[in-house]
């Protein structure tokens, strides 16, 4: 069987969720093979990505692969993908993940399908389902030219552990002068406080118009701590300035798809449902019974934020006493 | 300096969108036809560096006829000049074909920096700033959310997932904004008639040495195989509440497994 070329995407060394969920996607393509890029691999790593079934490690160590922005991930795999000829390469749908496909496929002369909700064999084909318009219209689409190179929207794919012993394999890639171009200089990292990555969140609890002030989230992220769930705020919440853009859901922001996804406070413009409408189960609790938003919902609440909110909150403490 | 920004004319952002029964092609012709809102943030941050530093913001766009509108919204807001690819031969064309051609419409002008929206609304892949830096070999400073340009070098502030990394390149540099970095401004009344009066070089796909066969729907390199609306959600429950909304709640989400 041919191999699936998985890129691991990794924070300071630890393996990120969706690299669990590519390479659980990758055995119905194949043998998943794992590419870690960049310094610091640790047994822990290797035997997360072992857990989940990659059959071997591919490890570009070098210092230098961290210090430029995505071409050195992209030069790495095209290398790979001429030595070992893949069935396909999956990437998470990342920032740095969808650059560095792209990069990808101009090298190696390939078509790319970005964002796909699932990915599977049919004879020998790939077809990945995306989900695009808002989560409106699903689409198979395949690649026709080349490897295919697929990028996989985190949370789509629910991680299943297959355990593997991998083989690692040390890989020497010289940078092309190019790739060099950029250099990463500093880093800042974002204020958590402890809350899940939005894009990641089983659970997110969302704030809109509704919330009336910066002072108003304060209920949504008392719900949200109470079901370990990340933040987001639709666009008229973080236009107001009342949440910060980065947890800005909708056709401008993250696409998220939790399990659980509650909304308050927002009327549910297509702006914003383009970034939630996937999501698996829909709450809604909004003043207006005409809120477009309720349409979504598998429960709503017409009422006043400001009192549904903090008592739910307060029920979610009682039940898990 | 001189400063190209890449702008893309994309379905209004809050209409519907579906695509076409037969080629699977985005129905462009249902909706307005609106400048893509992150390619605003791209024209500003342009028209802020050549503000403090001097020089002239070329805009480059490939579309059809009518995306010479979103060309000269760009002229109004305070660019220069205008590039418009338009030929019917660019239908369908995929990520990869308008890289070409938008890296084929760059080259050679001795552009500083070639600015991009990180995003269109409709394609939202964010993968062609990537795909032109590679084809011009420039390095890539993408998904800035700050923009800093002193003695020949850019440094920007990228937004990753964790927080964000200062990046820095000698120009010349493909760079793509996120929403964060400005406020666009408003085209004024005199912009407006000024931009009437700017000069706009339409070109076809033949003039940027690319044949007609290597773009458009007939080169596209992945194909949509199917397609159809997602099922609708069946209705969910829908109280009002009398007091005891939250519990109301919380018995679902426990019903659910939620909590």
């Amino acid at each position: 069987m041919a191999e699936v070329l998985v890129l691991v995407d990794q924070v300071d060394g630890a393996v990120r969720k969706s690299t669990t969920e590519l390479l659980t996607a990758a055995r119905a393509l194949g043998e998943p093979a794992a590419v870690w890029v960049g310094p610091g691999i640790s047994d822990a790593a290797i035997a997360t990505l072992c857990e989940f079934g990659a059959v071997k490690v591919y490890v570009a160590g070098d210092d230098e692969l961290a210090k430029h922005p995505v071409a050195p991930a992209a030069e790495v795999l095209a290398q790979l993908v001429g030595e070992v000829t893949p069935a396909a390469v999956l990437v998470p749908s990342t920032a740095d993940g969808k650059e560095t496909a792209g990069r990808l496929a101009v090298k190696v002369g390939s078509g790319i399908i970005t964002d796909a909700v699932a990915v599977a064999a049919d004879g020998d084909r790939i077809v990945a389902t995306q989900s695009v318009f808002g989560g409106s219209t699903i689409v198979h689409s395949t690649v026709t030219h080349g490897v295919p190179i697929i990028t996989v929207r985190g949370n789509a794919v629910a991680p299943e552990a297959a355990p593997a012993s991998p083989a690692r394999v040390d890989v020497t890639v010289a940078l092309s002068d190019a790739a060099k171009k950029a250099t990463i200089t500093g880093h800042t990292a974002a204020v958590k406080g402890g809350r899940p990555q939005l894009t990641e969140a089983q659970v997110v609890v969302s704030g809109g118009r509704g919330v009336g002030s910066a002072d108003g989230f304060g209920v949504i992220e008392a719900l949200a701590d109470s079901l370990g769930a990340a933040v987001g705020a639709s666009r008229a919440a973080t236009d107001a300035g009342w949440y910060p853009h980065q947890f800005q859901v909708g056709q401008t922001g993250k696409t998220v798809s939790p399990q659980l996804y509650i909304a308050n406070g927002i009327s549910g413009a297509i702006q914003h449902r383009a970034g939630m409408q996937t999501s698996k189960t829909i709450v809604v609790v909004n003043k207006d019974p005409e809120a477009p938003i309720f349409e979504l919902a598998d429960y709503g609440v017409v009422g006043d934020l400001f009192t549904v909110v903090p008592q739910l909150t307060e029920e979610i403490g009682k039940r898990s006493n | 300096m001189k400063i190209a920004v890449c702008v893309k004319q994309v379905p209004d952002t809050w209409a519907e969108k579906k695509l076409r029964e037969g080629d699977a092609l985005l129905d462009r012709e249902s909706a307005d036809g609106v400048m893509n809102e992150l390619d605003e943030y791209a024209v500003e941050e342009a028209l802020q560096l050549i503000e403090a530093h001097g020089g002239e913001v070329v805009i480059v766009s490939m579309g059809p006829d009518r995306a010479a509108e979103t060309v000269r919204k760009a002229l109004s807001m305070g660019a220069d000049a205008g590039i418009h690819v338009v030929d019917d031969s660019l239908a369908g064309s995929d990520a990869i074909a308008t890289s070409a051609v938008i890296a084929k419409a760059v080259e050679g002008k001795d552009f500083d920096l070639v600015i991009f929206g990180s995003e269109s609304t409709d394609a939202r892949m964010s993968v062609v700033p990537a795909m032109v830096a590679e084809r011009l070999g420039w390095a890539q400073v993408t998904f800035a959310q700050k923009v800093e340009v002193a003695g020949g070098d850019i440094t920007i502030e990228r937004a990753t997932e964790n927080g964000s990394d200062t990046v820095t390149a000698a120009m010349p540099a493909v760079v793509s904004v996120v929403e964060k970095i400005n406020e666009p401004r408003y085209p004024s009344f005199k912009g407006i008639m000024a931009a009437k009066k700017k000069p706009v070089d339409t070109i076809a796909v033949a003039d940027l040495g690319l044949e007609a066969a290597a773009v458009g729907t007939g080169a596209a390199w992945s194909a949509v195989n199917d397609f159809a609306a997602r099922p609708p959600k069946a209705a969910g429950t829908v109280v009002t509440d009398e007091g005891d909304g939250g519990v109301k709640v919380a018995t679902f989400l426990a019903e659910q497994k939620f909590i």
